[in-house]
């Protein structure tokens, strides 16, 4: 019944702080990099466009016309080709990637669909610029022949089918650019369809459904905010992509009454002008359409992350 | 019972439209591989090819030399900057990365990954090539730089993730203090993911024509000088697809014949050592 402890005897380490993690923050620090130098280029451009943006305000983005001479400077042509392009592209590539998408998911074995998943990813490493000389020397001709002509000749009469059909156009940008965007759709959207509780699925094939009634009824219902988010991050990449739409667009500096004439978007305008672009204004001006570019592929960029991000992190909870 | 037949019928038949559609989607990748071997081959296939500078058409043993050299040292250049700080980000992300600030910084770099190049070009001009008032090579490293960096930092986490905590418990349980568990230990652990992230960012800035353009600039001469103007291999491509010469034209495509090989090459070495370094993560 030793009450008094002898207090000594108990020899307790004094309670040392912790040093201070020195090396997590030079690593912190260091990390600033990405971040940093997104909200550098915003402001960089911003203030490399700014003699443009003073001088036309928000009539740059409604401006139709583009000429060096008289320094008048809009950008609508360009924003119609972008955007028509990158439509026309998500159109055509989406059956494609949400049915690529759909088979790499499947729970299993892989084999046949390992090989054809290491394909797709190679499609997303090929430069742009050969994805653009290829365009340019095979598709485009290949496309003028058996697509354009045949629409042409036969659905004219339907608004933007018309006229007569060029090698280098629009349409043909199209083409190149749904490849070009099929495997950022497929590889997203497989990651969100996977991303599905398999209980769910599991649960309908015992209900008896069939393996594409799963799928149709059940799976990709459920990972539609997803599909939806790699969609838009696919148009993002569309709306940015330059060097190969550039070699096939045109590169006419006005909106065309036909799909299948040449047009112009807002990188390949930067990509073929800006070195031979003398003076301030039609400098800025070309600066404000990247400026234009990036904050739209930016903002997409965004809204599509946090739509894939949240699909894949329900499927956690 | 015919209900059920055409149920199963159906599911069948989207089955083999999904394998049909997955199929259309190589063909593209088929097609374009056969025409940049078919094209580029008559022109890679001499040797003065690769040891001679770029001259003008009409004039026999152009090679690209000069645009070989000047993409090895743009994106060399452009590798020195942003491997260590993509390495270094990403492993924060991996050690560190619970907190809002790590999660921004994850939002910028996969929002970095989807800027348009040719605006990180406008960027590189203005910072670079404005106050120089020339073109040059570094300018482009610099524009290449903040590309790779995105791909290196996420690469990167994912490789350190995939390292075990019982790793990195022994060795704080030995008394290491954190940074050597992490830079000795757990990154040597992961190296052969971070390498072929830092490659996959190489092979990919490589490849990039729009940030070039109009930094770099291009230059028909050989030079080992970063301060002047570059070629670069998209840059021969671009330039040389666009002319009327059957000579240039051939050129280009050997140009992009070197471009599509490289690439190819680093991609599928990169898969197999993926393969391997998430075989052995297992193990541990």
């Amino acid at each position: 019944m030793a009450v008094a402890v002898d207090s000594s005897a108990i020899s307790v380490a004094p309670v040392v702080p912790r040093p201070p993690d020195r090396y997590r923050t030079v690593i912190a620090f260091i990390s600033w990099a990405a971040p940093a130098s997104l909200i550098l280029i915003v402001a960089v451009l911003i203030q490399q466009a700014w003699p443009s943006v003073t001088r036309f305000g928000i009539g740059f983005l409604i401006g139709q016309d583009w000429n060096q001479v008289t320094n008048t400077f809009g950008a609508l042509p360009f924003i119609f080709g972008t955007v028509v392009t990158s439509a026309i592209a998500l159109v055509i590539a989406l059956p494609v990637g949400i049915a690529v998408a759909v088979l790499l998911a499947e729970p299993g074995q892989q084999g046949l669909r390992g090989a054809l998943g290491t394909g797709i990813e190679l499609l997303a490493a090929i430069p742009s610029v050969v994805y653009g000389i290829w365009a340019l020397y095979v598709l485009a001709p290949w496309a003028l022949l058996h697509i354009e002509t045949p629409i042409t000749d036969h659905l004219a009469a339907f608004p933007f089918l018309g006229g007569v059909p060029r090698q280098t156009s629009l349409f043909t940008a199209s083409l190149v650019l749904a490849v070009m965007i099929l495997p950022t759709l497929a590889a997203v959207s497989r990651d969100v369809i996977r991303a599905v509780p398999r209980g769910l699925r599991e649960s309908t094939v015992a209900l008896g459904a069939t393996w594409w009634e799963t799928i149709r009824h059940v799976v990709l219902p459920a990972a539609r905010a997803g599909i939806f988010g790699a969609t838009i991050l696919a148009l993002g990449r569309a709306l940015a992509e330059t060097v190969a739409v550039a070699m096939v667009i045109g590169n006419r500096p006005e909106i065309p009454h036909s799909i299948f004439s040449p047009g112009y978007t807002l990188a390949a305008v930067i990509a073929n002008e800006f070195v031979e672009a003398t003076g301030d204004v039609y400098q800025g001006a070309l600066v404000e359409i990247g400026l234009v570019l990036i904050l739209v592929t930016l903002t997409v960029n965004v809204v599509a992350l946090l739509l894939v991000n949240s699909a894949k992190a329900r499927a956690l909870v | 019972m015919r209900r059920n037949l055409w149920r199963r019928f159906s599911s069948n038949f989207a089955v083999l439209a999904m394998y049909t559609l997955t199929v259309l989607a190589l063909v593209p990748l088929g097609l374009v591989l056969w025409f940049t071997i078919a094209k580029g081959l008559p022109a890679v296939t001499n040797l003065e090819f690769f040891v001679n500078s770029q001259r003008p058409s009409g004039i026999p043993g152009s090679g690209i030399a000069n645009a070989i050299v000047g993409s090895a040292i743009i994106v060399g250049l452009a590798s020195i900057a942003a491997i260590p700080i993509g390495v270094l980000s990403g492993v924060y992300l991996a050690e560190y990365g619970s907190g809002r600030w790590a999660s921004w910084v994850r939002l910028a770099s996969d929002v970095l990954v989807g800027a348009p190049s040719i605006a990180l070009g406008l960027f590189a001009y203005a910072l670079v090539v404005v106050p120089q008032h020339h073109f040059s090579g570094t300018a482009a490293s610099v524009a290449l730089a903040i590309l790779m960096l995105p791909v290196v930092i996420r690469t990167t986490e994912s490789a350190v993730g995939l390292i075990p905590n019982g790793l990195r418990e022994s060795g704080l349980a030995l008394g290491l203090p954190r940074w050597r568990v992490s830079l000795q230990l757990i990154l040597p652990a992961a190296a052969p993911g971070v390498i072929t992230g830092a490659l996959l960012a190489v092979a990919r800035a490589a490849g990039e024509t729009a940030p070039v353009l109009f930094t770099a600039l291009g230059n028909q001469r050989l030079t080992f000088d970063a301060g002047h103007p570059m070629s670069t291999l998209p840059l021969v491509v671009f330039r040389d697809a666009l002319t009327p010469y059957k000579d240039l034209q051939q050129e280009a495509w050997g140009a992009a014949l070197v471009l599509v090989v490289m690439v190819l090459v680093i991609n599928l070495g990169s898969r197999w050592v993926l393969r391997r370094q998430i075989a052995l993560a297992r193990q541990l």
